[in-house]
């Protein structure tokens, strides 16, 4: 059981890197804490600033840290990050071309019982509609780490969703290799593809393990770049297992499955769910309880799937 | 340059920004008036620039938070060499990269700015960067008085203080008119000197249209070690056309042929009485 979250191991990569490149800096909105951040903050002190309970301002400091060569790392809770800095993100970030990393922290039904307002099930479809950002959800903390690597070398803004708790390994090792906008086939099969990002890619896991006992071969697909999205992935899968399923800790609006949608209906139309969460005030819980509620579990995807194939 | 030819070189600015909002037929007219006198004063006396080299290192920083009012600033960035002063008739023009707002793609512009309430998050990164890399540079951030109501200026103007940016200089252009009136009437502002003040910056409040006291301030910041500065630039709204001055109107009208040519005569005759010329009249 994996105990590592991977707020830690974002933190745990920076801190390796910091150590050679001066330029890499970490800001926090009281967040610190919830981020995981203390230790780099306690370990380079000159690289870390601490904002204070001000989203706007975060990344807004952080664009021009950006403008004179620094490469700022923004930590603060998805839900605030997302949305109240949103026109931040979009107006000194994305369209002043600044190279700021936002780092959504404790995304989706992290903080399940904390209500609507800390919820951040919007944040997909909002950070998708802005030029040129890019973004990512890592599934597992082998894949944090590589991301976070890669975020390092490239030159460029990019929201980052994570959750808060740690979560089952998709992987078993950080050695296989992990490139921006390019998903990851984790399960080959031709009767049908299950597509996830983030941390729904290990329920989809579980799920294909229960159509294959049910004699169904599904494709899985971590699409851990939702924008640039791995269109060319989307098509084959289309194609070659004929209906598609996605999974994923947002809005059905605007969120991971619209974005494959948007792709499939335009270049090779298949059948296709969208499992997310519904247009209705958000449900209180424990992460856990909320995706049972919603139906985002092995067991539910596996009983879609075999009615898709059998429709 | 003396003070004198600042003030010549306003009154041209002015007549060039005039000329620019009139052949666009948009543009926002009571505010670059307003501003003028500032960023003269930063772009040809104050502000250590290359303009062979806009991006060096070392340079003094300039951000336009109160980005509407641009037109001021383009019209300096092409007298002063940043792009061919020929380019200024594409101002607004379909395809420009002179739009209506600062637009990074031109040299000598640092951020795109048009939301109101960005710059001075942005500069306080800026002058943050400076002080951990332990340059010298300074950091000028242009603010309008109808902007102090968005909440994110007061969560920079508690950054700047906390981190205790001496290099970090805000200014206000206190024309005390916004596009629904005075800015006492849509969101009363005062006292907004003790404001700053009370958010631990140095204020500093001038005649925001005066060169002399312009460039006295501009010169002696940071006036207190560990302190920004909040300059209170008083200026008057559509100042130097005598017709436009203190008239909520300006704030984005289009002087017609008529007012174009009564703004570009009496600009004129400025110039004329500062150049000498004027007084055997």
């Amino acid at each position: 059981m994996n105990k590592i979250p991977n707020r830690q191991v974002i933190c745990e990569t920076l801190l390796s890197l910091a150590k050679e490149d001066r330029d890499i800096m970490v800001l926090a909105s009281d967040s610190r804490g919830s981020a995981a951040m203390a230790p780099f903050a306690a370990a380079y002190p000159e690289q870390f600033v601490e904002v204070g309970i001000a989203e706007q301002n975060i990344v807004g400091i952080s664009a021009g840290l950006a403008h004179s060569g620094k490469k700022p790392f923004v930590t603060s809770p998805a839900c605030f990050l997302s949305m109240r800095s949103i026109e931040q993100i979009k107006v000194d970030v994305a369209y002043s071309g600044t190279n700021v990393k936002l780092i959504g922290i404790s995304g989706g039904v992290s903080y399940g019982a904390l209500g609507m307002s800390h919820h951040s099930v919007q944040d997909i479809a909002v950070a998708r509609a802005i030029p040129g950002l890019m973004v990512l959800l890592p599934a597992d903390r082998h894949e944090t780490k590589k991301m976070t690597e890669a975020l390092v070398q490239h030159n460029g803004g990019a929201y980052v969703r994570i959750g808060r708790t740690a979560v089952e390994d998709v992987y078993s090792s950080d050695d296989y290799p992990f490139e921006i906008g390019k998903a990851v086939t984790l399960r080959e099969g031709s009767d049908i593809t299950l597509i996830g990002a983030g941390e729904t890619v290990r329920i989809i896991l579980d799920a294909a393990e229960l159509l294959q006992q049910a004699g169904v071969k599904a494709r899985v697909l971590n699409m851990h770049t939702i924008k640039p999205l791995d269109e060319e992935a989307i098509i084959a899968a289309a194609r070659e297992t004929g209906g598609i399923i996605t999974v994923e800790e947002h809005s059905v609006f605007g969120g991971l499955g619209a974005a494959v949608a948007e792709v499939v209906v335009q270049n090779q139309p298949v059948p296709m769910k969208v499992l997310g969460i519904p247009d209705e005030p958000a449900i209180a819980g424990k992460t856990a309880e909320v995706f049972e509620h919603y139906g985002l579990t092995p067991g539910n995807i596996n009983k879609i799937a075999l009615e898709l194939i059998n429709k | 340059m003396e003070i004198q030819d600042l003030k010549i070189k306003a009154a041209q600015i002015r007549q060039d920004l005039l000329t620019i909002i009139h052949r666009a037929k948009t543009g926002h007219t009571g505010g670059s008036l307003s501003n003028t006198d500032i960023l003269t004063a930063l772009y040809y006396e104050i502000m250590n620039i290359d303009v062979a080299n806009p991006k060096w290192e070392e340079r003094d920083r300039f951000v336009a938070s109160k980005g509407h009012s641009v037109e001021s600033l383009w019209c300096i960035l092409a007298d002063r060499g940043f792009f061919p002063k020929e380019e200024l008739k594409t101002y607004s023009q379909f395809g420009t990269r002179l739009i209506g707002h600062p637009n990074n793609k031109v040299p000598g512009i640092e951020m795109n700015t048009g939301a109101l309430g960005h710059g001075l998050p942005i500069s306080v990164g800026m002058a943050l960067a400076a002080k951990r890399d332990g340059r010298s540079y300074r950091v000028f951030c242009l603010m309008g008085d109808g902007e102090q109501a968005e909440g994110s200026n007061w969560e920079a103007a508690m950054a700047g203080a906390h981190y205790k940016l001496d290099n970090l200089v805000g200014i206000i252009d206190r024309n005390g008119l916004q596009i629904s009136g005075t800015t006492e009437e849509v969101m009363g502002l005062e006292p907004l000197e003790e404001k700053w003040a009370a958010f631990g910056w140095n204020v500093i409040s001038i005649d925001g249209n005066s060169m002399e006291e312009l460039v006295q301030t501009f010169r002696n910041v940071p006036e207190i070690e560990g302190k920004p500065t909040l300059v209170l630039a008083n200026t008057i709204k559509g100042k130097g056309v005598s017709f436009a001055e203190g008239v909520p109107g300006w704030h984005h009208h289009v002087p017609n042929d008529e007012e174009l040519e009564r703004g570009l005569t009496e600009l004129q005759q400025k110039i004329d009485e500062l150049s000498g010329e004027g007084q055997v009249k």
